[in-house]
């Protein structure tokens, strides 16, 4: 009976995730960063001047009265800080096996991380 | 038996770290693991540096021109200057691994060189806006 849930010889099967959304968050958020990023440096770089308003204006700007510049910075971080998380989350559980430290660690990161999208987010909104 | 076969190599199990400093990884393992060190570098410098000159650059006029100089300290440009190439190395590494995920260059010659690929761009990079950072131009 045991032997029928068991994947292989070793591996038991049992109803967890293995994974496989951190795998699939950490790309899909890479490319929305990576796109983000080039939009951004071409946006500016292509300009005429690169001065400060054009650099300001990439996050400012309105489409009729939707702020677009600020949503897309603002989705953009988003997917930096989940990113972060499955990539910082995978350091801790490569190096670190003790489990106490490695929840203490583990929150550590969230709330960097919960902290720093709130500080952007404060910067940003206040354009 | 070939010769490579037959020669003694030096066996690694559970890496210390006076082994980690003779031991010779691919371009593929240098990549790899300065993916995850500029990954960690950039978690700790975004709400240290990034953002604070982030809000520097978009708040005013006044704050942008200030940057100028907060960057006439040579230790303020070093720091910028690994924050870049920080940030080119994940950038540059992280396409590199997107395309193998399609399944895309897996194979030993073509991973080795895209892994070179990633080292001559992302460098490259750096010394161009590292150039830049220091007034070459």
């Amino acid at each position: 009976m045991a032997t029928q849930e068991r994947l292989g010889t070793k591996r038991l099967v049992v109803g967890a995730h293995y994974g496989t959304l951190d795998f699939i968050v950490q790309r899909c958020t890479a490319v929305i960063m990576a796109v983000y990023t080039l939009v951004l440096f071409f946006g500016f770089v292509f300009s005429s001047g690169m001065s400060f308003e054009v650099w300001q204006n990439l996050f400012t700007f309105h489409l009729g009265a939707l702020p677009v510049g600020q949503l897309l910075a603002t989705l953009a971080f988003l997917s930096l800080a989940w990113h972060a998380w499955v990539g910082v989350r995978d350091i801790w559980m490569d190096y670190v096996h003790a489990d106490g430290l490695r929840l203490l660690l583990q929150v550590l990161t969230l709330l960097w991380l919960v902290g720093t999208v709130v500080y952007f987010a404060k910067i940003l909104w206040s354009l | 038996m070939s010769d490579s076969a037959s020669k003694q190599r030096p066996q690694y199990r559970n890496i210390s770290v006076p082994q980690i400093l003779r031991y010779h990884l691919p371009l593929a393992g240098k990549s790899s693991i300065l993916h995850r060190v500029s990954g960690a570098l950039l978690f700790l410098a975004l709400p240290l540096v990034i953002l604070p000159l982030f809000a520097l650059s978009v708040t005013s006029a006044e704050s942008y021109a200030s940057i100028q100089g907060w960057l006439a300290n040579p230790l303020c440009k070093l720091v910028v200057l690994v924050l870049i190439w920080g940030f080119l190395h994940h950038f540059c590494a992280g396409i590199r691994y997107l395309i193998l995920d399609l399944h895309i260059g897996n194979d030993k010659v073509t991973a080795q060189k895209s892994a070179g690929l990633v080292f001559g761009v992302s460098l490259a990079l750096t010394v161009i806006f590292g150039l830049k950072l220091f007034g070459a131009w």
